[in-house]
């Protein structure tokens, strides 16, 4: 991983704003003034506690909702609405049942217009490139979670989109198996130099898997603090979260976490003191 | 099935990787292991399975053919069961079985595939648009829960006594259970999945073909099944009250005639006609939702 200077905009938030009508009046402000730079090729994470806008920032990526005021923009271009630029993968996987593992994973060649043999040869590629070759007539049903995941990822990366979108998709799995997929996803995206935004509440996951790790505040939803998290690739063989650069990058996103929470009742006792990272691991959990 | 396929060592080697998914976990999944299984058990436990599926109607046989035997009811009105079945196979040799069995599965087949021809593309419609479900609901609503039968006369009146008023009042009453089916599956559609096609760029009749209609077969085919079900009671009876052919009519006209062992035959044959259709329904079924756990 080279040091980081977002060169080239991969997604551009210029102060998003999203109000929701609430009923009997008025506006609820899930997102205020959003400004974000992700740079192409980058793997952001944020993290927020549950109400600060996540899924939301996530449907106006994703061009399923607008912004009330403010634009988002992919390598330069506003979004207007659903595109094959942009992939998501979501957390409860969102296969069809009735499709093979591999045509899941043909499903947004179809909608692009990806002739019949070019699908299928892309589809077993991309299933490769997330392990699983050997299952493609597999139906959802007869794969595991971590599976089922795989083929999420393979289907959102088989139409070549410029951003990847994961929306807490390792949190329905075991923690063997996050961890696992954790560092493939490190893996395929480094061979595939996409931008990735991945949505989590998981400070561990964020710190690790993040080149910056963008923390959240809720209702309103602003940006708290965006904290470097460059942290060498994983070797397979340095157990990185134990490292002290980890635990101390950890620390800080933890902190700026628990400030943003005006929820937080409990009385921190040393609010920067050594001792408090092994407290909380994670937060908004519930 | 197999316990020994579940036990794992206990403890992982501590050099070993800890990959809690590797690929070649799921490579062996339980339909597999059904699918490995010696073709001698299998079979073993097909005849089993078939003999507790038999015991309760071999009883009903048994009691039936020992009933007028003994005396406990009186034969002229109860024949045994073998002797209704020797009247079955004249029948079925002589061919008024299969003269009153097409006749009735004609008509019945005619009101069938009419009910689906409106029952689904309208269900589609009204499960889409929230709109027309607005408009229509009330409307079919009132239809639904007015008792086909009880339209029959009119029925009758409109269209006369031949074969329309009876693939009229067939269609009625199989439009309702299709109709019904096909709303509740298009609208229990998982949001998540009509979000995510969406987002792939999904859209419109696309959208529709791809996520809506396949995620709503299931739910539809329940519907399917009660009408084919429907459709046979409700012929029937409308064949019982007037008509010159069919099964209906055979059993009304042969207790008329006081040929009650020819009456129970037809009765065999209703029967027996019914469990087909939903065999044959049962197997579409399975074929088209091969895809389910």
């Amino acid at each position: 991983m080279s040091a980081l200077a977002p060169t080239t905009s991969g997604l551009r938030f210029a102060s998003v704003t999203k109000e929701f009508p609430v009923r009997g009046g008025g506006t609820l402000t899930a997102l205020s003034e959003l400004d974000l730079d992700v740079g192409a090729g980058e793997l952001l994470t944020v993290v927020g506690p549950s109400g600060c806008g996540k899924s939301t920032l996530l449907d106006m990526v994703a061009g399923l909702s607008t912004p009330t005021s403010g634009t988002i923009e992919v390598h330069g271009r506003e979004i207007r609405g659903p595109g094959l630029d942009r992939g998501i993968v979501f957390q409860q996987y969102a296969l069809l049942p009735w499709r093979t593992a591999q045509a899941n994973v043909e499903l947004g060649l179809e909608a692009k217009g990806v002739p019949r043999r070019r699908r299928g040869a892309i589809a077993r590629e991309h299933l490769d490139l997330v392990g699983l070759t050997g299952f493609e007539s597999r139906y959802p049903h007869e794969l595991s979670g971590g599976m089922k995941q795989r083929v999420a990822i393979a289907r959102s990366l088989a139409y070549d989109p410029e951003v990847l979108l994961m929306d807490e998709p390792f949190a329905a799995l075991d923690a063997q198996t996050r961890e696992s997929l954790q560092d493939e996803l490190l893996r395929i995206w480094r061979a595939t130099d996409k931008t990735i935004v991945f949505i989590t509440h998981g400070i561990d996951e964020a710190v690790y898997l993040g080149q910056r790790v963008v923390v959240l505040t809720p209702r309103p939803g602003r940006i708290r603090a965006v904290v470097d998290a460059d942290l060498p690739a994983p070797d397979g063989v340095t157990d990185l979260r134990s490292t002290p650069e980890f635990v101390a990058l950890r620390h800080r996103v933890w902190e700026a976490l628990h400030a943003a929470d005006p929820a937080d009742q409990v009385p921190d006792p040393a609010p920067a003191g050594p001792a408090a990272p092994t407290r909380t691991l994670e937060v908004a959990h519930v | 099935m197999s316990s020994a396929l579940e036990t794992r060592p206990a403890v992982a080697p501590p050099d070993a990787p800890a990959f809690a998914d590797p690929p070649t976990l799921g490579r062996r999944s339980v339909h597999d292991v059904a699918r490995l299984a010696p073709a001698g058990r299998r079979l073993r436990s097909g005849a089993a399975r078939a003999a507790r599926a038999s015991v309760a109607l071999l009883a009903f046989l048994v009691l039936w053919e020992l009933a007028p035997r003994l005396g406990w009811v009186d034969p002229v009105f109860l024949p045994p069961f073998t002797q209704v079945a020797q009247t079955f196979a004249g029948l079925v040799a002589d061919g008024t079985l299969a003269t009153n069995a097409g006749a009735s599965l004609v008509r019945a087949g005619a009101g069938f595939s009419i009910a689906l021809a409106v029952g689904i593309p309208l269900g589609l419609v009204i499960g889409w648009s929230s709109r027309a479900a607005q408009y229509l609901s009330p409307f079919f609503e009132v239809f639904r829960n007015t008792a086909a039968l009880a339209l029959l006369p009119v029925f009758i009146l409109i269209l006369g006594i031949g074969e329309s008023s009876k693939i009229a009042i067939v269609a009625f009453a199989c439009t309702f259970p299709v109709l019904l089916s096909t709303i509740a599956g298009v609208r229990s559609v998982d949001g998540l999945l009509v979000r995510s096609a969406r987002s792939l760029g999904l859209r419109g009749t696309q959208l529709f073909r791809k996520v809506v209609l396949p995620a709503a077969v299931p739910t539809m085919f329940t519907g399917i099944r009660m009408a084919a079900t429907g459709s046979i009671l409700v012929l029937i009876a409308a064949e019982m009250v007037g008509a010159r052919s069919g099964l209906g009519y055979y059993i009304t006209a042969m207790q008329f005639n006081f040929q009650i062992s020819q009456m129970y035959a037809g009765i065999l044959a209703i029967a027996i006609v019914g469990v087909a259709i939903n065999g044959g329904l049962v197997l579409v079924e399975r074929r088209l939702m091969r895809w389910r756990p």
